[in-house]
């Protein structure tokens, strides 16, 4: 998920593309789930996203590769897919690039086939039509460690034989086996291909129209060379407990209970730590710089704007924490399971849950995790809703609102207080959002018989420690790169418009600034939810990315204050009413403030009409239901 | 267990008629090509055999296993897969 708000165009790491001239390009092309992206990550050093289900990758990723030659290639990873003929947006990104037709990426020179050994028989169905493109090939039968583990067997130089190319046994994970990878990369790296092809490919290969046929090819191949593992016991056992009737549920709702419990508890002393650190920092810098405008707009602006938000690093990298157990486990894909009924009920099928699921971490990967969709308008109506689930970037605004106006009391003893549960009941009312309207758009212009839901349950993994790590690593890094590039300019420019116009050379009162005046002018309009023009201000901040707006009062006050230390939950408290308090809650559950989001709809329903509709339809949502949260607050509380 | 209007298959067993842990061995898919297709790619092949491991709690979906992995599917598009005979 580190492709978050990063520019919505496909992603090229490594080499910018055109430098094909004199490179080979390498396909990985295998089935979902087999380790294509982790064997990538490990040949090109880089880090694109690896998780236990199938439908990780749905796009494209180029990085460099060094045979030990000293030549260079250009590695592509691939989205997996069961066959050459695509169903679905994601496969028919690996069909074309196989074809050639992918716009900027070469007809790769080799492909790298990976397959999971301990599956086989089945993942030898797609080595037919690949085998059949007749290009160098090198199959790898990955996930080594665990067929050893469950003692199966394989014997490669059978294989080889009898599928005509050079077979390895690997394991991506535990980098073991890649060396004969390497000489096949020297081999054809270092030599252009001889005409008489050394990779002789079998004139028997079935046809991909005959799936029995297929199967039968591929039973046909394995038997006698591979000795299938014993079902893992773990997995098994595990199903047991996760899908039983009762269990399942209630472990899934424990879950759910613990991870915002420990994301307002558990960060906390963090944050706290965090936020003393920048309190400081401003203080230190206050009394060292001689007074200035540049001091002030370093304390008033970037260190209370971008401080402001930088104090949430810890909770949200909790709360990629548990996401990054739920996607290495293989959990995900249970929880998809247990999901599909009630998705059924809003017109929706199990796979939509994976995207849904993602959008908590951000709405811009989860819109490009609707390619496994094969559905087209099931994947629409997933885009529309996409959004409707709380993302990260909406979790600094929750905190921020919940902790100044809700205090915090036990419900369940330690395990959930006030605060987690308000949390919950906002991500909840996202989520019933999303259902509510999927169903409006499924019973009207989306109806669809729908393909029916097949999904395919990987194995339980632990989740390692270093994977784990290089998630919450990553995911700090683009928090970070945010921090300083789109809220610091939101912080520089804010507080220059609250310092404009000059008045015989002094800056006005922030009322009356150009940033005060903006805010004035939109107040008639956000009055009736119970926003003044200062709210105001930071909801049109926010348009850029939703934290925006913490960051935006942090300046807003910073600059107000005498001594600047009051705070922004004491601010806060002055500022709004209760009622206006939920009402901003309620915006923010709703409102379509993101411009990456509405770039990445646009370019995955190529054009503009989807877009404009959803960002029409949350934001008069969310202006409504927020003016009646405001009056029944209001009215409730007398 | 009355299924698809296809009397000539209406009598045989299909996929939810199996108890947790039973195998049989698949006859037919009456479903739509382009379903069916899918579903032999992930090994639903007539003559190839199945078992049904446990449902989603509430009962549906469903999983298989078939040729060494497990399948979720739902009880509807089960209902339209057809046995060959008990094992
Ligand atoms: N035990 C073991 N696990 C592995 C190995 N290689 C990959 N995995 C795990 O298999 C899962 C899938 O790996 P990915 O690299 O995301 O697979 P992929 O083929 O790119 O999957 P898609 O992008 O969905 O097509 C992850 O949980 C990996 O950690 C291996 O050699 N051994
Ligand atoms: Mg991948």
């Amino acid at each position: 998920m580190s492709d978050c708000h990063s520019s919505p165009s496909t992603s090229v790491a490594g080499s910018p593309n055109g430098a094909s001239s004199g490179h080979k390009t390498i396909a990985l092309v295998g089935p979902p789930n087999a380790g294509k992206t982790t064997l990538f990550n490990r040949l090109t050093g880089l880090r694109q996203k690896v998780a236990n289900y199938p439908g990780v990758t749905v796009e494209h990723h180029a990085g460099k590769l060094h045979s030990r030659t000293g030549a260079t290639a250009d590695l592509i990873d691939l989205p997996g897919i069961y066959s050459l003929e695509p169903r679905s947006e994601d496969e028919r990104v690996t069909h074309d690039v196989l074809r050639g037709e992918m716009a900027g990426i070469p007809r790769p020179d080799a492909i790298l086939l990976i397959l999971d050994a301990t599956n086989l028989s089945r993942h030898l169905v797609v080595a037919a039509p690949v085998l059949s493109l007749g290009l160098p090939t090198l199959v790898i039968l990955n996930m080594a460690d665990d067929l050893r583990e469950r003692g199966g067997t394989l014997e490669t130089a059978e294989l080889s034989q009898r599928l005509g190319v050079p077979v390895v046994l690997a394991s991506a994970a535990k980098g073991e086996g890649l060396e004969p990878v390497f000489e096949f990369l020297d081999g054809t790296l270092g030599v252009p291909p001889p005409a008489g092809s050394p990779f002789p490919i079998l004139n028997n290969l079935p046809s991909m129209n005959d799936v029995p046929a297929c199967r039968a090819w591929a039973t046909r191949v394995s038997q006698g060379a591979w000795k299938a593992p014993l079902p893992s016991v773990w997995s098994r056992r595990l199903d047991a407990v996760f899908l039983h009737p009762l269990a399942g549920p209630l472990i899934f709702a424990l879950v759910v209970v613990i991870v915002f419990q420990a994301i307002f508890t558990g960060a906390t002393p963090l944050m706290d730590g965090v936020e003393g650190l920048i309190g400081n920092f401003g203080k230190w810098v206050a009394t060292t710089l001689p007074e200035s405008s540049w001091r002030d707009l370093l304390t008033e602006g970037v260190i209370a704007g971008v401080g402001g938000v930088v104090v949430f690093l810890p909770q949200i990298l909790l709360l990629f924490l548990f996401i990054g157990i739920l996607e290495d486990s293989g959990y995900l894909a249970r929880a998809a399971l247990i999901a599909d009924r009630t998705m059924a009920r809003f017109g929706l099928q199990g796979k939509s849950f994976i995207p849904l699921l993602s959008a908590y971490a951000c709405a811009v990967p989860a819109i490009m995790a609707t390619r496994t969709i094969e559905n087209k308008r099931d994947r629409i109506a997933t885009i529309l809703i996409a959004p409707f689930m709380t993302c990260s970037a909406r979790l600094p605004v929750y905190t921020l609102v919940i902790a100044a106006f809700i205090p915090e009391r036990p419900l369940l003893g330690h395990l959930l207080g006030t605060r987690a549960a308000a949390m919950i009941g906002l991500y909840a009312l996202g989520f019933l959002a999303a259902l509510l309207t999927a169903r409006a758009l499924k019973s009207s212009v989306l109806r669809s018989d729908g393909t029916p839901f097949l999904l395919e349950l990987p194995s339980y993994r632990w989740p390692t420690v270093r994977s784990l790590g290089l998630r919450l690593y990553d995911r700090a890094m683009v928090f970070l790169k945010r921090a300083g590039t789109i809220i610091l300019a939101c912080a520089i420019g804010l507080w220059i418009m609250a310092h404009l116009p000059l008045n015989h050379g002094k800056p006005p009162e922030i009322r009356d600034s150009l940033a005060g005046s903006i805010g004035r002018t939109v107040e008639p309009v956000i009055a009736p939810l119970g926003f003044n023009w200062k709210i105001g201000i930071g909801l049109i901040t926010s348009l850029a990315a939703r934290e925006v707006i913490v960051g935006t009062l942090g300046t807003i006050y910073g600059i107000e204050s005498e001594e600047d230390t009051k705070g922004l939950t004491a601010a806060l408290q002055k500022d709004l009413t209760p009622g206006g308090a939920v009402a901003l809650l309620v915006f923010f559950a709703f409102a379509m403030q993101c411009m990456s989001t509405v770039a990445v709809v646009k370019r995955e329903t190529g054009g503009w009409k989807w877009p404009v509709v959803q960002f029409s339809y949350m934001t008069g949502l969310a202006y409504v239901c927020a003016f009646a949260a405001n009056r029944i607050v209001t009215a409730w509380l007398g | 267990m009355q299924i698809s209007g296809n009397s000539r298959l209406a009598h045989r067993a299909t996929l939810l008629d199996l108890a947790p842990g039973e195998e049989a061995t698949l006859a037919e898919l009456s479903l739509p090509e382009e379903i069916a297709h899918r579903l032999m790619i992930l090994g639903f092949v007539p003559g190839s055999s199945v078992s049904y491991t446990r449902s989603a709690p509430g009962g549906d979906p469903r999983v298989y296993r078939v040729d060494g992995a497990d399948v979720a599917l739902r009880g509807e598009t089960a209902s339209h897969i057809h046995l060959e005979r008990r094992m």
